[in-house]
């Protein structure tokens, strides 16, 4: 038997048992010096951060948002507009308003600053967007994405339009990405057990009884849509920084797709469904990246051929959708043992 | 008076393959609450199988090359054929999943879809060269329309036409009204629910198929890309007709098309490029004064 103290306690191990393998997972990759893990191993936790990020609102909310990638965008943007060098800025950026072009801020608060544009973005978006019920709410936010992607496809002073915007200093590694993709863990279990969380989670379960409970759907997954749009803002900025060249089409369905099939794969109900559906199909994406590049045996050079990789991941997140609805984890979360906070009687194992 | 009716020829012809393209979503999410996110690659499906798998730059035509009285069948046959498949193999299986799971599984077999017209064809637009003939203009009322337009706004209405019929008159039509308005019910009067939802498919896939022939006319270029975008103004129209309502998915379809023209007449020059943007946000402040859509359906909130 367990007391509500206990399993309030044994719910806050969740994101520390998370933290702590991812960076065991990083002391591994950058430990072993291959340059190419290192790098691969960076752009997973960037893939972390997003999808915990996407968690906090698809997770609790159960409403499925294809926008993300949108908010993504629009932080990596105004990272990357903070921290361009003013002169590159007057020659690749001329309509930006004057205390833009002139600033040069560094890396963390131009971050902080993406995430905080994105949620602000979140907050307007949300407001019309979440009064609409879970499926029309979905095709919404999809409206949205093209509404971001045709602004900055077209905003040729500003975002620089289909013409990358390039010279982001590349300041992402492991390291950074570990630090943010552990604070979006933190935050996300924090909300996920706050007193708001709970409330979403019940909305999700049940619409109705949880609203004739007295629960106000539309200010929690309100509440929960500007937090993810933070994180999601500030994936947005570590991606542009780690690759060093911003383009509005990979902010697209491409990255949409990607971060809801990890996601899918993980288990929508947990967050440690959203952690593992990143390391599992990370490595499965990294491993067919590799066979697609081809390798040499002996003379002949075998390669698997392109597209290889969109297909076998699509097909595998309909497979499991089949076969295991929800997900690799099923909704469960992993904890500490039970038995660490018992006191008398053994546990059923979960 | 040139350019009012001029205005009226485009918004019906755009609205027309709108509606076409809303109305097969409408269908499936009427019959099993199904987001079909797959149904933009339908048509580009049937965009590709106009002409012979090659990365070239040019096309060559393969069921292209065929008279319009054998194509126009074949390819609405292979785009009915990619729906009910589909629905064999995916949808079926997960009928009792919940509608979300049942949303990814399709954006997930789009990208399939997608990746595989990729693989297969490369991703340059490749120019295509389909009955050429009708683009040329008709002066009429004043404006001059291209031919393709009149048909297009023709076969929109004949389509809706033998569409209503079917549902009104046929045993099918019937069963899938019955079906759209409360499927468990229909169930337990004897609709057989594989009948329906197969019928469903192949339709929707047709509409798929007609909505791709029509856009391949007019552009010229078959594009892996070309699904994509009037997918996403048919789903906006099913939204604000109200989910589920078939007439409600035309009419929106329609009134998509003419606010698309007019904002492009309209809109300041410098403006134009954001044309989608200021559509999108037009629908989302109307679902703000509407959320359960313009042509709600009684029964479309569920009862508890």
């Amino acid at each position: 038997m367990h007391t509500h103290t206990q399993t309030r306690l044994r719910s806050y191990s969740t994101p520390l048992l998370l933290s702590l393998s991812l960076l065991a997972l990083t002391v591994l990759a950058v430990g072993l010096g291959d340059k190419a893990l290192a790098r691969a191993m960076a752009e997973m936790l960037i893939r972390v951060t997003l999808v915990v990020a996407l968690w906090i609102f698809v997770g609790n909310s159960g409403v499925i948002s294809f926008g993300h990638a949108g908010y993504m965008c629009i932080g990596a943007y105004m990272s990357a507009w903070l921290t361009l060098k003013p002169t590159m800025k007057a020659l690749l950026l001329p309509g930006l308003p004057d205390w833009l072009a002139q600033a040069q801020w560094p890396v963390f608060p131009a971050a902080l600053a993406g995430g905080t544009l994105a949620a602000a973005v979140g907050l307007l978006s949300g407001a019309a967007i979440l009064r609409l019920s879970g499926i029309a709410a979905s095709i919404a936010t999809f409206a949205f994405l093209a509404i971001v992607n045709t602004v900055y496809s077209n905003w040729e002073d500003v975002t620089g339009a289909t013409s990358s915007v390039v010279g982001l200093p590349r300041y992402v590694d492991a390291w950074v990405a570990l630090a943010w993709s552990v604070a979006a863990i933190l935050v996300a279990s924090l909300y996920a057990n706050s007193g708001s969380g709970l409330a979403l989670r019940a909305t999700r379960e049940d619409e109705v009884a949880a609203q004739s409970s007295g629960i106000d759907m539309y200010r929690h997954r309100l509440l929960s849509l500007v937090i993810s749009a933070f994180f999601t803002g500030v994936a947005g900025a570590l991606l542009g920084h780690f690759i060093g060249v911003l383009n509005p089409d990979s902010f697209y369905l491409g990255l949409t797709f990607i971060a809801l099939a990890m996601l899918v794969v993980g288990g929508i109900g947990s967050l440690t469904g959203a952690v593992a559906g990143v390391v599992v199909l990370s490595v499965a994406i990294e491993v067919l990246v590799r066979l697609e590049q081809g390798f040499d045996l002996g003379d002949a050079h075998l390669a698997i051929p392109n597209g290889t990789q969109e297909i076998v991941i699509g097909m595998a997140m309909i497979v499991i959708l089949i076969l295991r609805p929800s997900g690799l984890t099923g909704g469960r979360e992993w904890t500490l043992s039970r038995r660490l906070f018992q006191t008398k009687g053994r546990p059923k194992q979960a | 008076m040139g350019s009012v009716s001029q205005l009226f020829f485009d918004a019906a012809s755009l609205g027309g393959i709108y509606a076409l393209a809303a109305l097969g979503i409408a269908l499936i999410f009427g019959v099993m609450n199904l987001v079909n996110f797959a149904h933009g690659e339908y048509i580009t499906f049937c965009v590709f199988a106009l002409i012979i798998p090659s990365t070239d730059a040019t096309a060559h035509l393969l069921l292209g090359r065929a008279p319009a009285i054998v194509l126009v069948p074949a390819i609405l046959m292979v785009g009915g054929g990619l729906a009910v498949m589909s629905e064999a193999l995916i949808f079926r299986r997960l009928r009792n999943a919940t509608p979300v799971t049942m949303m990814i599984a399709s954006f997930a077999l789009g990208f399939v879809l997608r990746y595989a017209l990729l693989a297969a064809y490369g991703g340059r637009p490749k120019a295509i060269s389909l009955w050429p003939g009708l683009n040329t203009p008709v002066e009429l009322l004043g404006a001059s329309v291209p031919l393709l337009q009149l048909i297009v706004i023709g076969i929109t209405v004949a389509i809706l036409g033998v569409l209503f019929g079917l549902l009104k008159h046929t045993r099918l039509g019937l069963e899938m009204r019955a079906a759209a308005e409360n499927f468990t019910m229909a169930r337990m009067l004897g609709v057989k629910a594989n009948r329906v939802i197969t019928g469903a498919f192949a339709i929707s896939g047709a509409l798929a198929a007609a909505v791709a022939l029509i856009l391949v006319t007019q552009t010229g270029v078959a594009d892996v890309r070309m699904g994509g975008p009037v997918m996403l103004v048919a789903f906006i129209a099913t939204v604000i007709g109200g989910m589920g309502s078939l007439p409600g998915a035309v009419a929106a379809g329609f009134l998509l098309g003419a606010a698309s023209v007019i904002l492009q007449a309209f809109l300041p020059l410098e403006a134009r490029p954001f044309r989608d943007a200021f559509l999108y946000s037009l629908v989302i402040g109307c679902l703000l004064l509407r959320p359960q859509g313009l042509f709600a359906l009684s029964g479309a909130k569920p009862r508890v």
